[in-house]
């Protein structure tokens, strides 16, 4: 559904190894609250970059400097090469922005959210009818093209407002928590939608606070916490750099609970959280062994992979979502 | 595996200044073609309640005497009343449009936030939905102007200058509380402080019903503040014919000084909400 390229083909004006969003000491204050620190940050072409972080550690902020709506308080952004405290409403007409909370026009149908969306890019009627007919078939809302907004679910509506994002054929797409509050399957459709435009060529950011979305969809990510970036490669390299292969999770009897000196020596890292131990190893099924066989107890115990919990867990010292 | 693509040049741009501000027309024109029922319902019922009423209740109550007579200048009271209505009716709708649906478009809805995250600016935005809110007003000046008709209440053609009137003071108005609507920031009590303590006393106060002469001296300067004074003023003496050209421009001026001021400043709030 959009044209694509491949890179280097004939015409093709972009130049490729351009950054599409280049950072240097990116700052954003609210009065008082610092709310990005000084961050740096490159997102390359045809990639999907993540920010990865709790609420408040300034996804969202650092996100709306680059969707051009929130001036920088202070460092350098460059966005499709312009800068967006003079060229906003440039930058913006080449972009999609799917924000955090739906913001469709509730008393309007599905097709005529996506017509009139178009209309605002400068885009021709006979244009947007035809996008917005191509659209409907990839959010799979052809059925539902002549119904009100109101009358959808809340996965619907979702991918209506990421369908409405796409209307202008952006160059980059930024997705500021796209699944939040979405059941399993509307989430596991809309990460289906998401690949299909990376497969496109279309550059994506997103912000998330589920580390299973960030590895499903991050070619590389950055973590955030408390304004800063606290680390910054793809989602195996962090997990090989910040973590072991395997997690061994043990939960005991309250009255029965060794501390975490007791299990250190079985594990490289044990991390104790407030209703289990998580202790970090090679061989989680070994370590199981060399536990249980040390005579501890646990009511229950599981070896899991590691994941990028873990590596906002080594990082920050707590957990991602409470 | 594929050989990686870049997706092609976006085909949006950005509209020129006021080809931003018609795209926010047009969207509030589409909502309009899809809900224009309901509208149309009260825009045919607000003035025939008020002419029944008015007009032809307390008009009898009224009567023809000669202390009516001084206050009408001879016409009947109807006659009198019906271009005074026509701009009290527009400045009453559009402080209705410019409070809680401006609220809705920042807050509960936040169609204004979808506009302003593609290439129309805060700017644009607020001077888009300020002129639907004055073709709105003018479409239903127009059903009002005709209901006027029915009741033999239009002297004569300067009737259309008085529907020109009336959309001015409405957008004077419009402009001034959509301005201020859009530094409000919950439904608290802000709007119900301004329909309790300015636009009901403005209602009443303007000259729609009795003549301002009429009031004490001291209430007097209140009246003069009033955009929707200056447009009855403007709107009866076209609509009679008894209008002089001194005292009209200047009720003009004062209208499109309001007007000019709340434009800037629903530019310029629009602008700041929009971008935090």
């Amino acid at each position: 559904m959009i044209a694509a390229r491949p890179v280097g083909a004939p015409g093709y004006g972009l130049v490729v190894s351009d950054a599409l969003v280049q950072a240097r000491g990116l700052r954003k204050s609210f009065g008082a609250v610092e709310a990005v620190r000084g961050i740096d940050v490159d997102v390359a072409p045809g990639e999907v970059f993540g920010f990865l972080g709790p609420n408040g550690a300034g996804k969202s902020s650092t996100m709306r400097m680059i969707a051009c709506v929130s001036p920088r308080t202070g460092g350098t952004l460059s966005v499709l090469g312009m800068d967006p405290g003079a060229d906003g409403p440039r930058i913006r007409a080449r972009i999609g922005v799917v924000p955090q909370l739906d913001n469709l026009d509730a008393e309007l149908s599905v097709r005529e959210n996506l017509e009139i969306y178009g209309r605002y890019f400068g885009l021709p009627r006979r244009h947007v009818r035809e996008k917005a007919t191509e659209l409907l078939e990839f959010a799979q809302l052809t059925e539902r093209a002549g119904d009100t907004v109101e009358e959808l679910s809340g996965g619907m509506k979702r991918r209506l407002t990421i369908a409405r994002s796409l209307v202008n054929d952006p160059e980059l797409l930024l997705l500021d928590e796209p699944t939040t509050g979405l059941d399993p399957q509307a989430r596991h459709l809309l990460w289906d939608r998401l690949y299909r435009l990376k497969r496109e060529g279309v550059t994506q950011i997103v912000t998330t606070h589920y580390m299973d979305e960030a590895e499903q969809l991050c070619d590389r990510l950055v973590v955030m916490d408390g304004g800063v970036i606290a680390a910054e490669g793809s989602p195996a390299e962090l997990i090989s750099r910040y973590s072991t292969r395997e997690v061994l999770e043990l939960r005991f009897d309250p009255e029965r609970r060794p501390g975490a000196a007791a299990l250190e020596r079985h594990a490289d890292r044990v991390e104790e959280l407030p209703d289990r131990f998580l202790l970090y190893t090679a061989d989680g099924e070994r370590t199981q062994g060399d536990v249980v066989g040390a005579g501890f107890v646990p009511l229950s115990s599981l070896v899991r992979r590691s994941s990028l919990e873990d590596v906002f867990l080594r990082l920050t010292g707590r957990t991602l979502v409470d | 595996m594929a050989v990686p693509t870049v997706a092609a040049p976006s085909t949006g741009f950005a509209p020129t200044a006021l080809g931003g501000v018609g795209r926010v027309v047009e969207h509030h024109w589409r909502w309009y073609r899809r809900n224009w029922r309901a509208t149309a319902v009260s825009s045919i019922l607000q003035p025939l309640l008020f002419l029944l009423a008015f007009g032809v209740g307390f008009g009898a109550l009224v009567g023809s005497g000669p202390n009516a007579a001084a206050a009408t200048g001879g016409v009947p009271y109807l006659v009198w009343l019906a271009p005074a209505l026509l701009a009290m009716s527009a400045a009453q709708s559009a402080a209705f449009e410019s409070t809680y649906p401006i609220l809705s478009g920042f807050k509960w809805q936040r169609i204004y936030v979808a506009m302003a995250s593609g290439p129309l600016t805060g700017a644009q935005i607020g001077l888009g939905v300020l002129s639907w809110t004055g073709l709105k007003m003018l479409g239903s000046g127009i059903v009002y102007v005709l209901v006027i008709a029915v009741f033999g209440g239009v002297a004569g053609p300067g009737i259309v200058v008085s529907l020109a009137a009336a959309v001015l003071t409405g957008l004077a108005v419009a402009s001034l509380i959509t301005a201020f609507a859009a530094t409000v920031e919950n439904e608290g009590n802000a709007f119900s402080a301004l329909f309790r303590f300015v636009v009901i006393p403005m209602t009443l106060f303007s000259g729609t019903f009795f003549p301002v002469d009429r009031l004490p001296e001291w209430v007097r300067p209140v009246v003069w503040v009033s955009p929707l004074w200056h447009g009855t003023e403007i709107a009866r003496g076209a609509a009679l014919g008894t209008w002089t050209l001194v005292p009209t421009l200047g009720h003009l001026a004062v209208l499109l000084v309001l007007l000019a001021v709340g434009g800037v400043l629903v530019a310029r709030l629009f602008t700041r909400r929009l971008a935090a």
